[in-house]
């Protein structure tokens, strides 16, 4: 967000309260301080996954590097396995709720219908009524289905997405209502002014709603704690967490090293795409 | 006429998934554990019956409820406002040019994008007596050991801790926004009428923030009733329930008991909690035209 982003005033203009000398100094210093207790936790645990177990708590510059702490966690828990699961599921969620989310805030946006409020505020509520809340109620609901312990019942509280469809209805109120109007003239059909007009337009509301949902459910764990029961359906966080809790005398060295496994391809997505990241999380926020 | 019916039944063919969906997996379980609330959990040989406010008598008569509710509160009342003010604090430092901002910037979010589940290993260690980090730091001032999480005095702060950290970097990003989204006119002309910067931030910046502060602080306060992967590793709400919040004692006593009417009736105070919390937030937005 530093430059390219930037309204060019921000630059060419200056900034009277902008710290300088020795605040600018002192604010710096304080800064990076907590920055650096922010990252600790991370920092240590990528000094403990790549060094030798025996230095794990002691801190030498000269200890030797290696990858022997993946090698054993990748054999010790089916990570293949988790990953794929983790994968499915997400995709699975994405997909789902980008559909069913389009769906219904282009008839909040656009469609003029009886009833259009309160399906409104029936939705809103779920913005609310978080889904963690609802664990035992939502258990039983999916036993009756026959679904527990597989994948689609991790991810089927989730698919309709209040969030979503709040966000979606939002971006699709400010696309021109010419531009509607000229499809349908052209002899267009609702659904295909919707894939045409509305969900070209969208695009960016899309990135930023899909890096959020991926981060949210790749890290999400209680729900798909009580749902899973074996290895064909877990995800990556309710592995990573029966791994370390089963072993018998913790090895930091190697639960460091799974640690950063699981969270290596959203935190490796965080590096590479920082802005984009950063900036969906800002527009996820401001509504 | 017939336009708008057929315009009604398009609308509501287009919320149809989502609607069926949100019906089964939001409203129909909040009302369900309402009504399930209200009776006795089914036995193998004795179906649910009716029991009227027993469940609620239980709970009030419940040690482990009010402690939950006591230790949440706390655990609130600790991250909510450090968080906030953290955040606060962050954005208005990667806000201005200070060496490395990039870098500074990166470092707060961080913990955003890493599960919980993950990071709570790392902190666990942290904690952990004997040789834990912390350990060998406070050991270095010839402290004595502690066991942060083995402790009833010290398991809620290790946890509200591992919590503030987690979220400080998340809020910074709306206070950031917002921050970026003030107008560099004001900025100036305050200069001109000779306002300090401490002035300038108390009584422009900070009240130009105010909607920010209270999307955050409502966040804040359904992440305060909602977080509780950490536990699951660090604590598992020991020792002796110091570090119970009420999600987790719903787990415990839905997945562990298997009493699902008690269950039930604890998820509706919960759900009357976030309520209240909606409240506040409806009053808020009415006053909000962008909403709309």
């Amino acid at each position: 967000m530093s430059a390219p982003t930037q309204p060019a005033p921000a630059t060419t203009r200056s900034d009277p309260y902008a710290p300088k000398g020795l605040s600018l100094t002192l604010e710096s210093t304080g800064a990076i301080l907590l920055a650096l207790l922010w990252v600790l936790p991370l920092a240590y645990a990528v000094w403990a996954a790549f060094h030798p177990a025996e230095y794990t708590t002691r801190f030498v510059l000269t200890a030797p590097l290696t990858l022997d702490n993946f090698t054993r966690a990748w054999a010790a828990a089916p990570f293949a396995r988790y990953f794929l699961n983790t994968f499915i599921l997400v995709t699975l969620i994405l997909t789902f709720q980008i559909v069913l989310g389009t769906l219904a805030a282009y008839a909040l946006a656009r469609q003029d219908f009886w009833g259009r409020d309160v399906a409104f505020v029936l939705i809103l509520a779920q913005l609310m009524i978080m889904p963690d809340a609802l664990i035992v109620e939502n258990y039983r609901t999916l036993a009756k289905l026959n679904l527990i312990d597989t994948i689609p019942a991790i991810a089927l509280p989730y698919i309709a997405s209040a969030f979503g469809i709040f966000l979606l209805r939002q971006t699709f109120k400010t696309v021109p209502k010419e531009l509607d109007d000229a499809a349908r003239v052209e002899g267009a059909s609702p659904l295909q002014v919707l894939m045409k007009v509305y969900v070209p337009l969208a695009k960016p509301t899309y990135v930023a709603y899909g890096l959020v949902s991926v981060s949210y459910h790749w890290n999400n764990f209680l729900w798909p704690l009580l749902v899973t029961n074996s290895v064909e359906s877990r995800p990556l966080t309710v592995g990573l967490q029966v791994f370390s809790s089963a072993d018998q005398g913790i090895d930091w060295a190697v639960i460091c090293a799974a640690t950063l496994m699981t969270s290596a391809p959203l935190l490796l997505g965080f590096l590479l795409f920082q802005r984009q990241f950063v900036q969906s999380f800002m527009r996820a926020g401001i509504k | 006429m017939t336009n708008r019916a057929t315009a009604t039944i398009h609308g509501w063919l287009l919320l149809l998934p989502a609607m069926a969906c949100l019906a089964l997996f939001t409203h129909w379980p909040a009302v369900a554990s309402f009504i399930e609330s209200f009776h006795s959990t089914p036995k193998a040989r004795r179906p649910a019956r009716f029991i009227g406010l027993d469940n609620y008598q239980q709970m009030l008569a419940d040690p482990i409820f009010w402690k939950a509710m006591s230790n949440n509160l706390w655990f609130a009342l600790g991250t909510i406002p450090t968080s906030i003010a953290l955040a606060l604090l962050m954005a208005v430092w990667v806000n201005d040019r200070i060496a490395g901002r990039t870098l500074v910037r990166m470092a707060f979010f961080t913990p955003t994008i890493l599960p919980m589940i993950a990071v709570a290993n790392i902190w666990l260690f942290f904690y952990t007596p004997q040789y834990g980090l912390l350990e060998q730091i406070t050991g270095l001032f010839g402290a004595r050991s502690t066991n942060w999480l083995g402790s009833q005095d010290t398991a809620l702060y290790a946890i509200t801790i591992v919590a503030i950290w987690k979220e400080a970097g998340f809020f910074m990003i709306f206070y950031l926004a917002a921050l970026q989204a003030i107008p560099p006119s004001l900025g100036e002309a305050a200069a001109i009428e000779g306002a300090s910067r401490w002035t300038f931030f108390r009584r422009i910046q900070f009240p130009l923030l105010m909607p920010t502060t209270l999307f955050v602080l409502i966040n804040a306060v359904i992440n305060a009733f909602r977080m509780v992967d950490h536990i699951f590793v660090m604590t598992r709400g020991g020792p002796d329930n110091a570090t119970t919040l009420l999600l987790f004692y719903i787990y415990q006593v839905g997945f562990s008991f298997w009493d699902t009417a008690y269950a039930a009736t604890l998820t509706c105070v919960l759900l009357a909690l976030l309520a209240l919390v909606a409240f506040v937030q409806y009053g808020w937005l009415e006053r909000r035209t962008h909403y709309q």
